[in-house]
């Protein structure tokens, strides 16, 4: 597998304008040839769809969900960073360039993020010109906040609906362009597989979620924004349908995947309850702004938080890292939780959890002050526990919340798959070991609003296509393929459900073993057990799994199970990706690799690289192929947040 | 935390042309600090080791922002739970031994597919409509070149918040629309970015909300009631005035 990054010469930057301008570029009068397909409608997929569209192309998009308005994307809380300035705080595009890479522990190229701090001004106007309703000050200019261990207020917010306003915005872009007659838009399908067709992404083969139809569709290209994989733990922030499914289809046609094992664990979601917790709700990080973090020094303590006098409470993040205190970056909050409740120390009645407690911003501020910034989330709060915050601690605990591993792409965006590119969540581009608060829809809309087009462009400009529809041998065998696959899957749903599982229940016990040990801190033995233990609940699952009901029509279990099989498949490279990454970076902690303070110790002379695995067939084992990080602009550091 | 027994009277339809029925289930041992879909999940768990075809309901995010789920629960949408979509609302606020009624959000322009899953795509095509500002990606003026008062500006999030779960129609006698489409009109009236086409646009939504067979708003208030975002009627309220506005004041072609 060749790993060509394709960044464009010159100074940092100048890079992204030297591409501009050295890019093929396509007419506007013969855009109309040319047609693209993209699949989901999140932040990136929904921007892109609604750009490629304005901009003249014929574009197709897909998403699983009953409308484009509900992807993922939706449930972002906190907001998006951009490089403005507008706080006259000494921010810069730089300083988020530097933030980013730093944040990502030196594992993200250079020129990428560097373009993502770039546009990152662009998409706040884009964003205001819609008529997303960002909070302002009383003045009517815009309002940031600090969040997530930045020094600087860069983030813009929609109270704690950051993400719904954005997506809505890219959402009423894209229906503009629907009733335009630009985009035809396919709601609930499902991606089944990428077609490839000599050597180039041609199409998709997707099933109909209503009518069970399989379909094909061809394009000049086709776009991922399938979002993340971390449902592969089972419990996660995530939504239910969010899946891996459309990545390991592309892997298995040849798409290379980055960095599987960096997978970021949130320190601020609400506890586990119990055995059938469906997902993990995520309580924004702002929270971390005005809650001081802590445990009873006691362990097995039994007493009420608000009988637990000041010098029995341990405020472990506030005293191992005075400077930083309760607002270091995810991982390490994360990681200090999970070694408090492995102590003993754990509150709540799993001791699965740490406080939160906002006693002394309440008398410090007022009531009245604390409830305006975060009302909404204690209201969410007191929902699902039946707990006021205002009257007592929180209770947190982390939770898988969002993967830094992805599709790898080039400069261009696109994968080893020529004429296929993966945008958002889906890629692994810009955020190395770990992604920093609010940067995640930053992301996701530079690449859907201002980053693809440019590379589209580049693409079809520099190509010759043949015509291709859908009647060609590939699209055939690829619906062959995915039928099979699906009368595979209903194989044991004859002679009744006695002795059979669910495929809920597979999807558990893949989660449990992924979460235990692949999960916050992982080690060898750990990861070789895991390794051990994959084949054994994949052979359960394809031997045990009952799914009642047909191919032929709407059939909930049959989509589940489809999705679990990829999830399990998937597991492996990511157990894989851990065990060959010797060292501890961002995210990924390996207990082998650590400082004397227990900090992640990264390991430069050796793992300075996206590591990135190549399918070799059905039971033969992934390669991993390496492509090396060079630092020309900033010098890598251990991080330190004391 | 403690566990209840239930009585599930559960809309059975198998695909749209077929008729349904309730069928009755039970559930044993649900926690209370569960959530409704939860319950259902364990309920759908219990059916398909029965080889019964499990209920199919829609849902995704399952913390309240996505608009994907929603079913009537004892007659009232989304449940008994003031603001609270169906996803968020816990089992404690039911009883050992209650029996719950559940029903698919039901309405002329809402076909049903499946069992609790129905077909909203009316609102898609009522933004598509005219739900947008008329901007092309680029070339934007800078974000802070207009200002805009906080308490503007709170308003129009007050009505931006709307998830597009079609409770409010569920909930209308009439099945009418115009909380939803209001929602969006109020968003975009109130903002500066919204004025160049907001003499066209809520008679272009409107005429879309009427071709797609929803009622008309007749002030019963239901809508409001079981919002789960809370959006308020005095959006429809500045819809009907944005409406009338458009026709003395809107272009005549």
């Amino acid at each position: 597998m060749e790993l060509k990054s394709n960044v464009p010469e010159g100074p940092l930057e100048k890079k992204w304008d030297n591409y501009r301008f050295s890019s093929k570029l396509v007419n506007p009068a013969n855009r109309r040839k040319f047609s693209i397909i993209i699949v989901g409608t999140g932040l990136a997929g929904g921007a892109a769809a609604a750009t490629l569209a304005e901009q003249g192309y014929q574009v197709k998009s897909f998403c699983i969900q009953d409308t484009p308005r509900r992807a993922h994307s939706i449930a972002a809380q906190g907001g998006i960073n951009a490089a403005k300035n507008y706080q006259n705080d000494g921010d810069s595009i730089f300083r988020l360039f530097y933030d980013t890479i730093k944040g990502g522990d030196f594992r993200s190229r250079e020129a990428n993020v560097y373009r993502l701090a770039q546009v990152s001004n662009e998409i706040i106007d884009q964003c205001v010109a819609q008529g997303v309703p960002f909070a302002r000050e009383y003045g009517g200019t815009l309002a940031n906040r600090s969040f997530g261990g930045a020094q600087v207020s860069r983030t813009f917010y929609a109270r704690g609906q950051t993400g719904q306003q954005l997506l809505l915005g890219a959402y009423s872009a894209l229906s503009r362009q629907i009733k335009a007659g630009r985009v035809t838009m396919y709601t609930r399908r499902e991606m089944m597989d990428v077609v490839v067709v000599d050597g180039r992404a041609r199409g998709i083969t997707v099933r109909n979620i209503i009518t069970g139809e399989i379909e094909s569709h061809a394009a000049d290209l086709v776009i991922l924004g399938t979002g993340g994989y971390g449902n592969v733990y089972f419990l996660s922030t995530n939504a239910m349908a969010s899946n891996v499914t459309a990545a390991v289809r592309a892997y298995k046609k040849g798409a290379g995947f980055a960095n599987p094992c960096y997978v970021q664990i949130h320190p601020t979601c609400i506890p586990v309850h119990g055995d059938f917790q469906s997902k993990l709700t995520l309580m924004s990080e702002s929270l971390r702004n005005d809650g001081r973090v802590w445990v009873p020094k006691k362990k097995g303590e039994t007493r009420k938080a608000a009988d637990i006098p000041e010098n029995e409470r341990d405020y472990y993040l506030e005293n191992k890292y005075p400077s930083f205190g309760n607002l270091v970056p995810r991982d390490v909050a994360s990681r200090n939780a999970k070694e408090k409740c492995d102590e003993g120390q754990g509150v709540g009645p799993t001791g699965l959890a740490v406080y939160l407690d906002f006693a002394e911003a309440i008398q410090r501020d007022g009531a009245d002050v604390i409830f305006r910034k975060y009302g909404n989330l204690f209201q969410m709060y007191q929902k699902i526990v039946n707990v006021d915050p205002m009257k007592e601690p929180m209770m947190i605990y982390p939770a898988v919340h969002y993967t830094m591993g992805g599709l790898w792409v080039d400069y261009n965006l696109m994968t080893t798959i020529p004429g296929l590119f993966a945008i958002g969540e889906c890629n692994f581009s810009d955020h190395g070991a770990n992604r920093l608060g609010a940067s995640a829809l930053m992301q996701g809309l530079a690449d859907g609003y201002f980053v693809i087009a440019a590379c589209v462009a580049n693409y079809l400009g520099t190509n010759k296509f043949a015509k291709v529809d859908e009647t060609n041998e590939a699209f055939l065998s690829s619906r062959r393929e995915v039928e099979d696959r699906l009368q595979k899957l209903l194989k044991n749903s004859t002679g009744g459900s006695a002795g059979k599982c669910t495929v809920d229940e597979i999807h558990k016990e893949l989660g449990k073993l992924m979460w235990d040990y692949c999960g916050m801190a992982r080690n060898k033995e750990g990861l070789e057990h895991a390794l051990k233990e994959l084949p054994g609940i994949r052979q359960k699952f394809w031997d045990k799994v009952y799914i009642p009901g047909s191919t032929k029509d709407i059939n909930q279990s049959l989509e589940r199970a489809g999705r679990v099989a990829d999830f399990i498949d998937f597991a492996e490279i990511v157990v894989r990706d851990a065990l060959a990454r010797g060292e501890s970076c961002g995210c990924h902690l390996r207990e082998e690799s650590q400082t004397e303070e227990n900090e992640a110790l990264r390991d430069d002379a050796n793992y300075s690289h996206v590591a990135v695995w190549e399918y070799t067939g059905e039971g033969s084992e992934p390669k991993l192929n390496i492509e090396p990080l060079t630092f020309e602009n900033v010098t890598p550091s251990q991080r330190s947040y004391k | 935390m403690s566990e209840i027994n239930l009585t599930l009277k559960i809309w059975r339809q198998p695909n749209a042309e077929a008729e349904g029925k309730v069928e009755t289930y039970s559930v044993e041992n649900i926690s209370t600090d569960s959530s409704f879909l939860e319950m259902l999940d364990v309920l759908n768990e219990k059916l398909t080791h029965e080889g019964v075809d499990p209920v199919a309901f829609d849902h995704d995010c399952r913390e309240g922002i996505c608009g994907m789920c929603g079913a009537v629960v004892n007659g009232v949408a989304h449940g008994p739970e003031k603001e609270t979509t169906l996803c968020q609302l816990h089992m404690r606020h039911f009883k050992n031994g209650d029996t719950i009624v559940i029903e698919p959000f039901r309405s002329r322009a809402f076909p049903i597919y499946k069992d609790l899953m129905i077909d909203r795509s009316a609102f898609d095509r009522i933004i598509q409509a005219g739900g947008y500002t008329n901007v092309n990606t680029g070339g934007t003026p800078d974000a802070n070149s207009v200002r805009i008062s906080s308490q503007q500006l709170e308003l129009a999030m007050d009505a931006a918040a709307c998830i597009g779960c079609g409770a409010c129609v569920a909930s209308c006698p009439n099945g009418s629309a115009m909380l939803f489409t209001s929602a969006k009109v109020s968003q975009l009236a109130l903002l500066p970015q919204g004025q160049v086409e907001r003499k066209e646009r809520a008679q272009a939504m409107v005429q879309c909300m009427d071709g797609e067979g929803f009622g008309h708003c007749t002030n019963t208030k239901e809508c409001e009631a079981v919002c789960p975002k809370g959006i308020s009627i005095s959006n429809i309220a500045r819809l009907n005035r944005e409406f009338l506005k458009g026709i003395f004041t809107g272009r005549d072609d």
